[in-house]
């Protein structure tokens, strides 16, 4: 088995392996990752300056334009500018997924070689990664957005039914902006240089994620593209809901729409990961 | 001059170095088109809902992005690239070849890498700040335009400083590449906007905002006629400050250089 070449390598092979083994595999990788990343602590606390500097960025903008219109711009007072990106910052540190940038080097430098003769899909890999990384920053991001939340006089008033849809509804957002920008990353499979897709990937996260501003304050067509692709679903919906915007229909199609996006997005992430492997020439290895 | 041929020689080697690679150029544009839109749409969403953002305009803003543009397209020329060769240089210990050299180890450390692609984001910035000061109707006489001049020097003087001593940290902490990364980021991102709208305790927090300011709010005010003489006097005494401040930090670090056997 493993000393097929690369290219002869049955795809397929990846789903054999039993839930349990899996499971194992998870323990044990997370183990090893949290020590790994844990020993980089000060990059962790560079990137970490990152994930808070933008939203805060946004918050000081909008409660500035709210402030300079004598309190509230758009439909939105200066408190709840405030809320929007504070729930916002954790929202997007908890979706938040770096594979995009990497997959050119991958590809470029052989990095899957390796990974392509063990038996299991590499997407296990970066899941573990991505959720370390995650559960690390939290830990600092909390307090900080707490703190945020305090100085800028955040206002949000969530129903308990919001409370209790945040948590599915952040846990499909993760997943789907995963799944996602994941399988966006996949096109360094076809290219040599990606930086073109993944910025023009980059700038219609940045608008239609509701990363510059809440959706609401977008025109009718915006919004629209923005529900029909997964954008609004992988991040400015359990925001939303946490700040207590939407109504019950809403939450509940909200989620519907999540969970049809997670199924697209697996089934369009093992397609094109099963065309884009065989086109893989292991470059440097 | 030593030291000036010193520059011209690393710099037409630096050119030579990197126009074998000219299908870049066209990412490095498509890069700056990318961010334009960006600012430009962000700007939109804003002034759908306001007139003014703390007293500034909408086409004053679009002429502070172009500064930004700008400024950054300055910097990434020679001073960026330069450092991250220079971090990567501490780290593996070819530091060594250069501070054999028979010249000043931070003029070399300075000039040692050229990217021509940010020559597009000077020009896309240019054209972004001509297009403002048209749309606007203000006209920049000689005196205004050295003003603007004289500042936008000492900002970009003030950020080579700050890169230059982040980069100074490697001589203890080794791994920090990502510090300029993340410098960008915030330039990037924080510079969009006069640096007057973060509160107080916010600017003294995010020290990366101080040279953003200086480098950016700073000209854009020249030419949006709110500068004091207070701010120029203040701005030029930092940019010496700065120099002075920076050349020590380096001397500093030299010291603690390991060497390649390290």
């Amino acid at each position: 088995m493993a000393t097929l070449p690369v290219a002869e390598q049955p795809v397929a092979e990846f789903e054999r392996l039993s839930l349990s083994a899996l499971l194992e595999f998870y323990g044990a990788k997370f183990r090893t990752e949290l020590a790994l990343q844990f020993a980089y602590r000060g990059a962790l606390a560079i990137w970490l300056l990152s994930l808070v500097s933008q939203p805060l960025i946004s918050l000081v903008v909008w409660t500035t334009v709210a402030e300079t219109n004598g309190g509230s711009a758009g439909g939105f007072t200066a408190g709840e500018y405030a809320a929007y990106f504070v729930i916002l910052m954790v929202v997007n540190q908890l979706t938040f997924s770096w594979h995009m940038w990497e997959f050119e080097w991958r590809v470029r430098t052989g990095f899957f070689s390796p990974v392509l003769l063990r038996p299991l899909h590499p997407v296990h890999n970066d899941i573990i990664e991505n959720l370390t990384f995650k559960a690390l920053t939290l830990v600092a991001l909390l307090p900080i957005a707490v703190t945020l939340g305090f100085a800028f006089d955040a206002r949000f008033a969530p129903s308990l039914a919001d409370v209790v849809a945040f948590g599915p509804a952040l846990v499909l957002a993760m997943a789907l902006r995963f799944l996602v920008e994941w399988t966006v990353a996949l096109a360094a499979f076809w290219m040599t240089r990606t930086m073109a897709v993944n910025q023009v990937f980059g700038v219609l996260s940045f608008f239609l994620s509701g990363l510059i501003a809440p959706l609401a304050l977008f025109p009718a067509p915006v919004q629209v593209a923005a529900a029909i692709l997964p954008f609004r679903w992988s991040v400015a919906f359990p925001v939303e809901l946490a700040q207590g915007q939407l109504s019950g229909v809403e939450i509940l199609l909200g989620l519907l729409a999540q969970v049809i996006w997670i199924v697209l997005a697996v089934v369009l992430l093992r397609l094109v990961w099963r065309h884009g492997v065989r086109r893989y020439s292991a470059v440097g290895a | 001059m030593h030291a000036l041929m010193v520059i011209r020689t690393y710099l037409k080697l630096g050119v030579l170095n990197v126009v074998q690679y000219r299908a870049n150029f066209l990412f490095d544009l498509l890069s700056v088109g990318v961010y334009l839109t960006t600012s430009l749409l962000s700007l939109a969403v804003i002034f759908g809902q306001t007139q003014t953002l703390r007293g500034w305009t909408r086409d004053q803003l679009i002429a502070l992005v172009g500064i930004q543009i700008l400024v950054g397209g300055l910097n990434g020329l020679v001073i960026r690239p330069s450092m991250q060769q220079l971090m990567e240089n501490i780290r593996l210990g070819t530091l060594d070849f250069m501070l054999t050299k028979p010249a000043d180890s931070q003029l070399l450390a300075s000039v040692q890498q050229v990217n021509i692609g940010s020559i597009a984001e000077v020009v896309v910035g240019l054209a972004v700040i001509l297009t403002a000061l048209a749309r606007l109707g203000t006209e920049v006489g000689a005196d205004g335009a050295l003003l603007f001049l004289v500042m936008l020097v000492a900002g970009a003087t003030i950020v080579y400083c700050f890169l230059l001593a982040l980069s100074t940290c490697a001589f203890w902490f080794v791994r920090i590449q990502n510090i300029l990364v993340i410098f960008q980021a915030t330039f990037n991102e924080a510079g969009r906007w006069p640096i007057t709208i973060y509160p107080g305790w916010l600017r003294a927090t995010l020290t990366f905002l101080i040279p953003v300011a200086f480098a950016v709010t700073v000209p854009a005010e020249s030419l949006t006629g709110r500068l004091t003489t207070l701010t120029t006097l203040a701005t030029l005494a930092l940019a010496l400050g700065f120099v002075a401040a920076s050349r020590w930090f380096w001397r500093v670090g030299l010291r603690h250089y390991t060497g390649a056997s390290a």
